[in-house]
């Protein structure tokens, strides 16, 4: 990723749920800018909230940075949170530990990491325990 | 992408360049350039919200003149179910219907049965048919631009149903050239619209279907006329089907979902309140609602930008019509209607971009950079004056070459202070 890049960071804090699902609308907002088409942008508005939502949901806080070249766009999500145990289990559909609390607001259904992985071209992850989770999410254009 | 001529004319010896529609513009489509507010017709999803605001009346819809209507040999009001909210509790809808009819037209419909059989069909497509959920309503063409210019991706959810005035004005030209003897094409059928987007919705635009509807009349428009014939109409008038309630109710909220079970259904109102449900859909929340009805007026057509009536007493009085209606048993022609699956139609939507700065992603990204660096420098308190309704837009024309940096005040002032201190410096040094 050279020359004609296009990059920004977000900041993502954890617990904030009212303004839960910005970032990914910002995101979403850029790539239209840039003319990226419309299915493409559904896929990555997807997995950037799915990513952005296990960071206030679960993390203590996090970055999520976006970068499009004219062949993909990429995010990094990376948080400073418990971090994932067992991911083999965090990646099955229907797996979730959401509280009791969460699931009343409608999230928790175990849907996130494998929806992300879905709709990326290549996606990673990776996670420490006691100290966060990184993903990296690529969508080729 | 440009479109053939959208629903809204300013006129510019009207227009006194206040600015107010370019501040009301949900989708930033207005700029104000030599004193005088013009369109950006790819942005303008036909709202209405600038006729709303325009004091000087230089924001107009575009519809069809009552003279117009002479070239037809028999001429049909279509009359959506909101007509029925704009004249107070003396006015029964049959005796508008009947005042319409004195008012110049042949014949005057009432579409409250065609729109209670679409709520069914809605019913029907929701239960035979697969795919992602939730599908979306079809039937505010507003919400439909708002779709194709800032939710492309959602397109494949927007439900393939017919609307209402579509199906009733097919079916109506049928029957009155076999009744009457005359050639389909003799027959003209206006429908009274409540809003610039279903004016627009009926007029002919190349790489849309043809609508069955020839023209469109606002509602504001022929007011005072059927004001002023409503006493010396018959209400009565025998012959005229029933008026259905849950037709009626397609002129507040509900209507189309009258048949749903709640938990599988939303109602929502108010352009704001449809963009965070469009953009919840799109992040994949909301896969537990069946369908949504969606309207970009604050309180459903009732509130349609080109009525006259208060839109809160015109809901009141569709409700206390509402409440007068006996029971209505139509179950098996809902059914009959349903089965013969006619209700199905392509919209044709497109996805389209006036968003993207460039239609080559490459240099796109260039502008978007650029397009950083300029919102650094403008003071980002959407002061106006340059013409754009907010700094970010500004930034954009500036990066689109359709507006100067120095067309921001500020932007001038401070070429202007160092122009001044440049001066100052060679005069100083020149005396030193
Ligand atoms: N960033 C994260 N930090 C810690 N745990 C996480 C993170 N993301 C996901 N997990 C764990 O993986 C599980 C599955 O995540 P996901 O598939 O997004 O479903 P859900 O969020 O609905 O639980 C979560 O319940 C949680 O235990
Ligand atoms: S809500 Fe009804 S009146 Fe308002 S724009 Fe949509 S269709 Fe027209
Ligand atoms: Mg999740």
């Amino acid at each position: 990723m050279n020359g004609g890049t296009f990059r920004r960071e977000f900041e993502v804090t954890g617990g904030d749920f009212y303004n839960a699902g910005r970032v990914s609308t910002e995101i979403k907002e850029i790539l239209r800018q840039i003319g990226i088409a419309a299915p493409k942008i559904r896929r990555i508005a997807i997995a950037a909230y799915e990513a952005e939502m296990n960071i206030v949901m679960y993390a203590r806080s996090g970055m999520v940075i976006l970068q499009v070249t004219p062949e993909i766009v990429r995010l990094d999500v990376s948080d400073v949170g418990p971090g994932i145990e067992n991911i083999e289990l965090a990646m099955q559909e229907g797996y979730s530990t959401a509280s009791e609390e969460m699931r009343a607001l409608g999230f928790g259904a175990g849907m996130g990491l494998p929806n992300i992985k879905k709709n990326a071209d290549r996606f990673e992850i990776r996670s420490e325990v006691g100290k966060g989770t990184t993903l990296e999410i690529e969508v080729n254009l | 992408m440009t479109r053939n001529g959208g629903s809204i004319r300013i006129d510019e010896a009207r227009c006194t360049g206040d600015m107010a529609c370019m501040r009301v513009c949900p989708t930033e489509a207005i700029r104000v350039r030599g004193g005088k507010a013009r369109l950006l017709e790819s942005r303008c999803i036909d709202c209405g919200e600038c006729i709303r605001v325009c004091r000087p009346r230089a924001v107009s819809p575009v519809t069809n003149s009552f003279a117009e209507l002479s070239r037809f040999d028999y001429r049909v009001a279509l009359a959506s179910p909101v007509i029925y909210g704009q004249f107070g509790p003396a006015a029964s809808p049959e005796r508008i219907l009947a005042a319409l009819e004195k008012a110049g037209f042949d014949c005057a419909v009432d579409s409250t049965q065609t729109c209670e059989a679409v709520s069914a069909a809605i019913g029907h497509y929701l239960r035979t048919s697969g795919g992602p959920r939730p599908l979306i309503s079809c039937f505010c063409p507003t919400v439909l631009r708002l779709i194709e210019v800032r939710y492309p991706e959602l397109i494949e959810l927007v439900i393939p149903i017919e609307s209402p005035k579509e199906i009733l004005a097919r079916e109506v030209r049928k029957a009155k050239a076999r009744d009457l003897n005359l050639p389909e094409d003799r027959i003209g059928i206006i429908y009274l619209t409540p809003c610039p987007g279903k004016m627009l919705d009926v007029l002919e635009r190349p790489g849309r279907r043809r609508s069955n509807v020839n023209g469109a009349i606002a509602i504001s428009d022929i007011y005072r006329t059927v004001r002023s014939l409503l006493p010396i109409a018959r209400g009565s008038g025998g012959g005229r089907p029933q008026i259905s309630a849950v037709g009626l109710t397609w002129a507040t909220l509900g209507g189309q979902t009258a048949f749903l079970p709640p938990e599988h259904r939303l109602e929502v109102a108010g352009l704001r309140n449809v963009e965070r449900i469009l953009t919840d859909i799109e992040m994949g929340k909301l896969r537990d609602v069946e369908y949504v009805e969606l309207h970009t007026c604050p309180d459903g057509c009732v509130s349609g930008s080109l009525l006259v009536e208060n839109p809160y007493v015109a809901r009141g009085r569709i409700l206390e019509i509402i409440g007068r209606l006996g029971p209505q048993p139509r179950e098996r022609e809902l059914a009959e209607f349903c089965e013969k699956g006619e209700y199905l139609a392509d919209r044709n939507l497109s996805a389209q971009a006036p968003g993207a700065l460039d239609l080559d992603v490459g240099r796109a990204i260039s502008k978007i950079r650029r397009l950083e660096d300029i919102q650094q420098l403008v003071p980002n308190i959407n002061c106006g004056a340059c013409g754009a309704p907010s700094c970010t837009a500004f930034a954009e024309d500036v990066v689109r070459e359709e507006a100067h940096l120095n067309d921001c005040v500020f932007m001038a002032l401070s070429q202007l202070r160092a122009k001044h201190n440049q001066v100052v410096d060679v005069v100083r040094e020149a005396k030193g």
